[in-house]
């Protein structure tokens, strides 16, 4: 059990960590795009850069709000403000965080996870993909697992955080020869293999972006 | 990219107060929310029929709203699906208490955010999913087929049942019978621009051309050269012939619709070429259209669409309609 960090997820985490996922997925930009207009339509970048700076935009208005009302004005900005499938799946997942429940009291390391898998799980019921199906699920179902084991076993948070970098990491990668049964890459057929899948990819430098800020604390 | 552009950020605020302002004896454009609706409220007992999905696909949804077919649509970012909220608000502007019919495209981001936008939505509602696209193969495994250019024919027909009292269950079967009944192929020589990409979506070399491609220009059955518009549509009609296997003097309604970029005259070609085929294999055209109906941006290229018609459908496709982009008998 890790008890030792208070103060994980709050307002101020999440907006900071928005700030940082942003610069990361800026840089990567061209290159989530190019993935997309192999397989898909191109528009998956834009969305998630679109509802980056949304969510960054909603500092003033949010910073001094307790959590579970921050989380829902993030969610409801984010599910009407992006659109497509991004825009569902990850207001989707703010918005089952928001109803995690003792959002009041200090959340340690060990809520925090409980936060994110009930949030990736809520994406995988309104996604209806799994694992195996060439989009992001790819990466955040073998995360979100993880994060379960880290949660109720002993290893050190930061050692675990090392190992979750390197799960998405594999997971993105591991998207490349799958054939594409969810999402419009589904409409490629054959034609979908050899390509990483874009959402794949941006939820991985996300993953990166968070875990890698924690073990620099 | 060269394009009628203020601000890239502008592009669709400024296209549907343009839209408002050509149509305003038909619908009224609502913002934050974005949604379409009649000019008219519903009348009391009428179903209400929701259709929307990116924008770039115009006239689609937006220039379907008006007598005898919609009474709103959500446009959301070019080639992205409306969110939720626009669905829930469409809903409370546009019921009138019989309930709501949603139409929703096979994609997976339009099926989302729709199912989330009645979800929200208080009021009856229910919803037919369009896959008529027989490019992709389909699978209760996988997203499926494509929901493409047969949702206008969906959204005429059952706009007729449900301006003529049709119930909501009634307005729900009869757009999945339609639904059921088409097949579409679409095929592409360029590919389209969206303007916040400022870039093609996918090169195409100048003597190719995607089969099978789908409204975004997402890549379909496979590339090829061109070839002589008869080989080309011979081509579509044998992939949706297969599908739909039709019964000899069947009748049919052929919907010949441009992606954006290909003059009509071009479109009256292939509605030759299509002619002569069908005739060729036995099957009656009875109704036809022909236009730009479900865009791709710019893009040049044109879909065929075959919709198996019964007396019922014939019936609701003749009714009177009065919509930007559709009008006739009023």
């Amino acid at each position: 059990m890790i008890t030792e960090t208070k103060g994980y997820m709050s307002v101020n985490f999440l907006i900071s960590q928005a700030k940082n996922i942003q610069i990361v997925i800026d840089e990567n930009a061209a290159e989530i795009e190019a993935l997309d207009q192999n397989i898909g339509d191109g528009d998956h970048i834009f969305n998630v850069q679109r509802g980056l700076k949304l969510v960054v935009e909603l500092e003033d208005d949010i910073k001094n709000l307790p959590l579970q009302k921050g989380l829902n004005m993030i969610a409801m900005k984010v599910l009407s403000g992006i659109g497509g499938s991004s825009g569902a799946l990850f207001g989707t997942f703010f918005m089952s965080m928001a109803k995690t429940p003792d959002l009041d009291k200090d959340i340690d390391f060990n809520k925090a996870c409980e936060m994110v898998i009930t949030g990736i799980n809520a994406m995988k019921e309104r996604g209806k993909a799994d694992v195996g199906e060439k989009t992001m699920m790819d990466v955040l179902i073998p995360v979100s697992e993880k994060l379960n084991e880290l949660k109720s076993g002993n290893t050190d948070m930061k050692e675990g955080l090392s190992e979750i970098i390197k799960i998405a990491e594999d997971r993105m990668l591991g998207t490349k020869d799958m054939l594409a049964t969810k999402g419009r890459a589904s409409f490629l057929g054959e034609r979908a293999k050899g390509h990483i899948d874009p959402g794949a990819r941006s939820s991985q430098l996300i993953i990166d972006t968070i875990c890698k800020s924690l073990i620099n604390k | 990219m060269k394009k009628f552009i203020n601000n890239v950020d502008d592009f669709l605020k400024e296209s549907l107060n343009g839209f408002g302002k050509a149509h305003s004896d038909i619908i009224n454009v609502n913002f934050d929310p974005n949604f379409i609706s009649r000019k008219t409220k519903t009348k009391e007992g009428k179903v209400s029929l929701i259709s929307g999905g990116g924008s770039g696909h115009e006239p689609m949804h937006g220039g379907f709203v008006g007598h005898g077919m919609l009474d709103a649509a959500c446009p959301g970012f070019v080639f992205s699906a409306p969110t939720p909220d626009q669905m829930q608000a469409a809903a409370e502007n546009v019921d009138s208490g019989a309930g709501v019919l949603f139409i929703v495209k096979n994609y997976s981001g339009d099926i989302m955010n729709f199912q989330m936008g009645a979800e929200m939505y208080s009021g009856k509602n229910d919803s037919i999913i369009t896959n008529d696209d027989v490019a992709v193969e389909d699978s209760t495994f996988t997203t499926g087929r494509r929901g493409v250019a047969a949702t206008v024919l969906v959204e005429k027909i059952v706009g007729s049942l449900a301006e003529n009292g049709g119930s909501l269950e009634e307005c729900k079967k009869l757009g999945e019978k339609v639904n059921k009944n088409s097949g579409t192929m679409g095929v592409a020589f360029t590919s389209c621009t969206v303007p916040a990409a400022g870039k093609p979506t996918f090169d195409i070399g100048n003597d190719e051309m995607e089969f099978g491609v789908g409204i975004h220009g997402e890549p379909g059955r496979k590339r090829e050269k061109i070839q002589p518009s008869k080989i080309i549509i011979n081509n579509m009609l044998e992939a949706i012939l297969d599908d739909l296997k039709p019964q000899k003097n069947e009748k049919t309604l052929l919907f010949v619709n441009g992606m954006g970029g290909t003059p009509l005259t071009e479109l009256y070609l292939v509605y030759n070429d299509a002619c002569e085929i069908l005739k060729s294999k036995g099957i009656e055209i009875t109704r036809s259209l022909v236009g730009n109906y479900c865009t791709s941006l710019e893009m040049q290229g044109a879909s065929i669409t075959l919709l198996k018609c019964d007396e019922e459908i014939l019936k609701n496709w003749d009714a009177p309609v009065h919509t930007a982009a559709m009008r006739w008998g009023m």
